[in-house]
């Protein structure tokens, strides 16, 4: 209405002051009448008419129609109207992308433009049109900008990266923009540093398994110069890139803190968050009993005061993160409770979170403070906040011994207001006092019995019901007190309900000559009137307990409980170290971890606190820490043991005492089976994956994008087959198969024998196995797991054996293997580790794949690109074998090599030598050109390979030579 | 990084939405509108919204929420000081920050949006090169522009911008070279029901506004620098002399700008006397009671100066939330005016000047509901006043100097001391 009242003034004054004016048609013929003033000789006319555009478009009116007419308006001089202009074109590109080629011109021209302004806009510009036609014509200008004399081109350009790297990646691979980024992190500007930082980290976090920011002790001596003389915004790019690092010993770590620390005295709220997060890593390294590390414990309080004292929001944010530290390093702020106190009219969401805060800091020393401001809030009017205050003085009880006695009369004091939330979470937390300190304040119980009857939510109800059953005996009427819930039984929760069963039967197990009737009618009312199966169960256990053994019953109802902890909801340790290493993000805000928050990214590195280590010796980063395990044994992880396993082994339990019916292990089998069956079913649905029986694994490679997943599971083999076939036609041969080998002897692994090959089929990677059984006796619940490799192999599902292994015995498994697991390069780079797991052990072997397994059906480069590529890529990469004995002419190495999925893009034959140019890319985006000379008669092949990646070539070459030789 | 802006009035309604990456549908607001009415006051939604695919993050200021939208994992403080940061900019620009100016200036905010961020990556925010970029509407230069055709975007790129002083444009020209500083402190603190201190912490900033000619070099040296031991300092400040000697030493940027700010916790202000706290300059007497089974409830409130340091206590305002239960009030003030919202129930006394010999009181009866039951909660008192030429801290400018240019500038310095969450519990 405001607005509306708005628009008649300027119209009453007639005045042409404001925008406003742009929004006062809404007519029919607007569109029209827009084209028409667009398309008006009269530069002043188009330039308002733009402006009308663009008003209509920021109040989500669709003003597409009007797209070639302003693009028209884009040759200009006038920057105004071309930045209109442009800003119309980010908007609409997507939905014209046609009309948007249109503008390509005038970006390329405006890229050369004398003036950087204009230079910077128009690649900025370019790199938000998000239209696949374009970005091939952007590459060329971007290289120039990236190249720029002007830093703030540079500056500009290296942010357009990363909006490239967003609408296709791998042209920014292919092109090398990576590395020209990665130069720029040595850049002489320091904005330019920055955005660089910026880019890259954006880009990383899409690719979390890349090296883009590999940090050493250089590149953070650049970082941290640039940190001084950046924007804000860059400081805060570069100081979350710096916690990134790992520092090589204590020095370097205080050497990084001391360049860090001022940054606590920015203005800007995020930048000292984010260095509290250096400062609070990396003082993880320094020794205790270094002055310095006082020092930096003394500097860390101040600032993250001062942030309590900003806007709302920014308290909120920074108080969850406060929330960390203080369960990290509570000495930091030990003293400085008072600024948690709450002001009656702050948000409730910076109450609720100063309340933890404070109880968190709660001490001796402060706890009467901090509980006569308790007893204060427990007054406010805010519900939420009020039960929460109650609910922290009980946690104040617990958590410092002294003053439990002062909590618990404060607890008494509210329970006489008698506002009904009040009682019941004073009710509630006094159940836990109880059970902290047993046999200390019961002489309360009275005061709490007489509220009974006005509990009416389910947790009060529950807690007073526990209390009554706990303490029967010195409860007079408290069969009575019972009784009078067990009315409505029917009514209550099931909380409620499981915990009025126990108190009677605790009840009855303390006085069991006047209830004798009640426990009866509370077993009949949780066994036959109910049908919640938790409560029958539990009420048939305490049944036939209290009839066979009435004394073991005793034992088990009554037994002695382990007192709560000390402090309640704290986070996990592990959970905590990451949650520092995060400190400023929305994973510190949630406390969850942070692969919990990017989207669709797969295996975020987990980070971890560095370990303290003297100076002298170095560590590698956390990151990479198991490389220098080496050996299988002790780098690979624990294998996970599969879901049938515990099953097996409960169902062993069962089956063990009546071995009459039968002979144990088919039995389990069978059982087994089926459990499995329902977990492969599972699985494959989830996954999309194989999960079919071990016989028909064979003919089973399926690509999903081929064949719907539905039909994967029962006629899955033949259809697959046919696939095959199918797929078939063009490759007169199929893929190289390597013969099995034996990988795992069984005198080292108790008599299992493993060997096995790796295969490709439709796509799909397989690692075939046969598993033998000479032991004598049987073998189950199979599990496999790899440990970290190059190329980031991982079983895409369990390992089916379904069926036990008998002595003697042999089964063919073929495992689907997929390409996202987690990557360490392996020395040699084929190398994988192995950890197999059965009911007996767990074995390590390790053996090697051709890397022609990962050579993907997409690696047929076009013709043009192949050259360029081939011109590219420094000639220090090129590498050269030779192929001896091999008595295939050109074309049917071509064809032979094809099945492999290694593809020829040309041919050409010069004297008598043909000369065959193939492409291959690997199922992780390295793309290998190879050129392969085959002379007529001459048995002897030689081969260049090229690669961005050459230490891949070696292997490449055995699969060259692995393919033609079989 | 930052995806999309969302500008959202106090009635619910997306006014303006900016994208800086792909557009994000503004179906996206809705969980952010779940969120606001859940609250029970505006001010009660919380910052960061959690939906399915993206986080929304939010500042209230105006009346207006400023949502953000992202995407992946970015710092939130760092989009809560960006949007506050546009804020800033659009107050700067239009005078106001108001959904009408607003509209009203829609393609400047446009094009300073666009200028603000790239890509989600902040571009320019200084306001010294957004002003260079874009030039701020005036009625003047409007009348120019449509006259002579000529535009309001800078032509040149903004010297500023790669300049190792980004905060400062060269070649600033003054006829009246002048460097004017306010030391304005503000009190926060909670005084319990018997008139103890139970926290007092002063927020100081340092304010600047300077327009000198040239590349001006400053310093800025104080009496007692022992106060300033928690402090953010603009970026221009050089930090390595203010560690090692207590000197601040920048070239300023040109205008208005705030120089630093510092906190004051009780226990850094007298730290040779672990007992004392920060002064509090006033005191407040009251009596507010409620009966069983009384229809009537008695308040009495007196005001008095404490610890002023000889001047004088103005623009005093007291301002309470009483209880639900109480229907209306029958107060006389001795001096002042008060009004009370039967609505909202919200008790506010405008009082002005404390004159030291004539305390200003407010006494009466508040009636309550018929048969209700006593009110559970106490109000309690906010209070603001100001106290001009004094910093409650006892922070004092020593000297400012000059260097790198020849003219003489004219200084002035100006201390005030206000309340901020100023509260008495009752």
């Amino acid at each position: 209405m405001e607005w509306a009242n708005q628009l008649c003034e300027n119209r009453q004054f007639g005045s042409k002051m404001t925008d406003s004016k742009y929004f006062t048609t809404t007519k029919k013929g607007e569109i029209f009448e827009l084209k028409a003033e667009l398309n008006s000789d009269k530069k002043e006319k188009k330039k308002e008419a733009v402006k009308k555009v663009i008003a209509s478009m920021t109040v989500g009116k669709d003003v597409s129609a009007l797209f070639p007419d302003v693009v028209n308006c884009m040759q200009t001089d006038n920057l105004e109207l071309k930045k209109l202009v442009y800003l119309y074109l980010m908007n609409y590109a997507k939905s014209q992308p046609d009309m948007a080629i249109m503008a390509v011109n005038t970006f390329v021209k405006d890229c050369e433009d004398p003036n950087p302004l204009i230079r910077a806009l128009a690649v900025r510009t370019m790199g938000c049109i998000r239209v696949d036609k374009i970005t091939e014509y952007l590459c060329e200008p971007l290289r120039k900008c990236l190249k720029d004399e002007d830093p703030y081109v540079r500056k500009t350009a290296a942010v357009c990266v990363a909006k490239l790297h967003d609408i296709n990646a791998q042209l920014v691979e292919d092109q090398g923009f990576l590395d020209t980024l990665k130069d720029l992190i040595s850049d002489s500007n320091p904005m330019v540093v920055a955005n660089a930082v910026a880019a890259l980290s954006e880009i990383a976090e899409s690719h979390p398994n890349s090296n883009l920011l590999d940090l050493n002790p250089q590149s953070i001596n650049k970082l941290l110069t640039a940190l001084n003389e950046c924007t804000e915004w860059g400081q805060i790019f570069i100081l979350d890139c710096l916690a990134n690092y790992t520092p090589r010993d204590d020095r370097e770590s205080q050497s990084i803190c001391e360049r860090v620390t001022p940054r606590l005295s920015h203005a800007n709220s995020a930048v000292v968050l984010s260095a509290v997060k250096v400062l609070m890593k990396f003082m993880e390294m320094l020794p205790k009993d270094l002055d310095y590390y006082g020092t930096l414990l003394k500097k860390l309080a101040p600032p993250l005061v001062t942030l309590l004292s900003a806007e709302p929001e920014l308290q909120y944010v920074a108080l969850r993160n406060i929330n960390l530290i203080v369960q990290k390093r509570p000495e930091i702020l030990k003293h400085e409770m008072k600024v948690f106190f709450v002001k009656y009219n702050d948000p409730i969401y910076v109450k609720l979170e100063k309340l933890d805060i404070m109880i968190r800091l709660a001490s001796q020393a402060n706890i009467a403070q901090v509980l006569a401001e308790l007893k204060e809030y427990a007054t406010e009017v805010d519900v939420d906040f009020v039960r929460k205050a109650v609910r922290a003085i009980g946690r104040c009880a617990i958590k410092v011994e002294q003053s439990a006695e002062r909590c618990v009369s404060t607890l008494l004091d509210l329970i006489q207001t008698k506002v009904n939330y009040v009682v019941q979470e004073a009710i509630v937390v006094i159940k836990d006092i109880f059970r902290k300190y047993p046999n200390k304040y019961e002489s309360v119980i009275a005061t709490l019995c007489e509220n009974l009857d006005s509990l009416d939510e389910p947790e009060a109800r529950a807690a007073m019901i526990w209390i009554v059953g706990e303490y029967a005996e010195r409860i007079d009427n408290a069969d009575e007190l019972l009784e009078s819930f067990l009315e409505g039984f029917h009514d209550e929760s099931t909380q409620v309900q499981l915990q009025l069963l126990t108190a009677i039967v605790k009840l009855f197990l303390k006085k069991p000559t006047e209830t004798q009737e009640l426990v009866q009618q509370v077993l009949s009312l949780a066994t036959q009137d109910s049908d919640n199966p938790d409560l029958r169960d539990r009420g048939y256990i305490y049944w036939r307990l209290l009839s066979t053994d009435p004394v073991a019953a005793k034992e088990v109802v009554l037994a002695e409980k382990p007192l709560i902890s000390e402090e309640t909801d704290l986070i996990e340790p592990t959970l905590l170290e990451e949650l520092i290493c995060h400190i400023g993000t929305l994973a510190s805000v949630y406390h969850k971890p942070p692969s919990a928050f990017v989207e669709g990214s797969r295996g975020v590195m987990h980070r971890r606190l560095p370990a303290r280590t003297g100076s002298g010796e170095s560590t590698e980063s956390p990151d990479v820490g198991t490389a220098a395990g080496g050996s299988a044994p002790e780098a690979a992880p624990s294998i996970i043991p599969s879901q049938g396993d515990l099953l097996g082994d409960l169902l062993n339990l069962d089956i063990a005492p009546s071995t009459t019916t039968g002979p144990p292990p088919p039995t389990t089998g069978m059982q087994m089976g089926g459990m499995d069956l329902l977990g492969g079913g599972l699985d494959s649905l989830l996954g999309g994956d194989i999960g079919g029986s071990p016989a028909m694994g064979a003919g089973f490679g399926v690509a999903p994008a081929v064949m719907p997943a539905s039909l994967n599971a029962p006629v899955g083999g033949g259809l697959g087959d046919l696939f095959d076939l199918g797929g078939g036609v063009g490759m007169p041969m199929g893929a190289y198969i390597p013969p099995k080998t034996v990988w795992l002897p069984a005198m080292k692994a108790k008599g299992l024998e493993i060997s096995g090959t790796f295969a490709r089929r439709a796509g799909v990677i397989q690692m075939e196995l046969i598993l033998t059984n000479k032991a004598m006796s049987v073998m189950t619940d199979f599990a496999i797991q790899f440990n970290r490799n190059s190329f980031g192999l991982a079983p895409a599902g369990p390992l089916q054996v379904l069926t036990p292994l008998g002595p003697n015995q042999t089964i063919e498994v073929s495992l689907p293997l997929s390409t996202v697991g987690p990557v360490m390069k392996m020395e040699p780079l084929n190398n994988l580790q192995v950890a197999v797991k059965n009911n007996i052990d767990v074995f390590y072997f390790s053996c090697q794949y051709p890397i022609s397994m990962l050579f993907v059906e997409d690696g047929k480069m076009e013709r043009q690109v192949f050259l360029a590529t081939w011109k590219d890529i420094p000639n220090d990469n090129e590498s050269q074998f030779q192929i001896k004995d091999c008595h295939l002419n050109s074309d049917a190495a071509s064809n032979k090599l094809q099945g492999s999925n290694i593809f020829t893009i040309a041919k050409r034959t010069v004297e008598g030598q043909d000369m065959l140019y193939m492409s291959i890319k690997l199922s992780n985006g390295i793309w290998v050109l190879a050129e392969l000379r085959v002379q007529a008669g001459n048995p002897n092949y030689t081969i260049s390979l090229k690669c961005r990646a050459p230490e891949v070539s070696q292997c490449v070459f055995q699969c060259y030579e692995a393919v033609l030789k079989n | 990084m930052i995806h999309s802006l969302f500008l959202v009035n106090s009635s619910g309604d997306i006014f303006l939405e900016k994208h800086w990456k792909s557009v994000v549908s503004r179906s996206v607001c809705d969980y952010f509108f779940e969120a606001q009415e859940r609250a029970s006051e505006p001010e009660n939604v919380p910052p960061v919204i959690p939906t399915p695919h993206h986080y929304l993050i939010s500042v209230l200021r105006h009346s207006i929420y400023f949502v953000a939208v992202i995407q992946s994992e970015v710092p939130p403080l760092f989009v809560i000081e960006f949007l506050h940061r546009v804020v800033d900019t659009f107050q700067d620009y239009f005078g106001v920050c108001t959904e009408a100016a607003i509209k009203d200036n829609v393609v400047v905010v446009y094009e300073l949006l666009e200028e603000m961020l790239d890509n989600g990556f902040p571009l320019a925010t200084e306001s010294n090169i957004l002003k260079e970029l874009i030039k701020p509407p005036t009625i003047l230069r409007t009348v120019v522009n449509t006259i002579t055709g000529s535009t309001n975007v800078g032509e040149q790129l903004p010297t500023g911008q790669l300049s190792v002083v980004p905060w400062r444009r060269t070649g600033v020209k003054y006829t009246n070279n002048e460097a004017y500083f306010d030391v304005v402190e503000e009190i926060d603190a909670i005084i319990d029901k018997s008139g103890s201190t139970i926290t007092a912490e002063i927020q100081g900033v340092i304010d600047a506004c300077v327009k000198l000619t040239g590349m001006p070099d400053l310093t800025l040296s104080f009496m007692n620098p022992r106060l300033l031991d928690d402090v953010s300092f603009h970026p221009c400040v050089r930090f390595k002399r203010w560690e090692a000697e207590r000197i601040l030493s920048f070239i300023p940027p040109d205008g208005n700008f705030r120089l630093l700010s510092y906190h004051v916790s009780s226990q850094n202000l007298h730290p040779l006397r672990s007992t004392s706290l920060v002064a509090i300059p006033v005191y407040v007497k009251h009596n507010i009671t409620f009966r069983e089974g009384s229809s009537q409830g008695r308040f009495e409130l007196t005001l008095g100066p404490k610890q002023t340091m000889g001047k004088g206590v103005e623009a005093v305002l007291v301002s309470s939330q009483l209880p639900r239960g109480v229907l209306n009030t029958n107060l006389n003030p001795t001096q002042g005016t008060y009004t009370f919202d039967p609505v909202t129930k919200l008790l506010s006394w405008d009082v002005g000047k404390i004159n030291p010999q004539k305390l200003p009181s407010l006494k009466g009866s508040m009636s309550l509901q018929a048969g209700a039951s006593k009110p559970d909660e106490n109000p309690t008192i906010n209070i603001q006043f100001k106290i001009q030429q004094s910093a409650l801290s006892g922070l004092k400018v020593n000297r400012l100097d000059m260097y790198g240019e020849k003219y003489k500038p004219f200084k002035g310095i100006k201390y005030m001391t206000k309340a901020g969450k100023f509260q008495v519990r009752t």
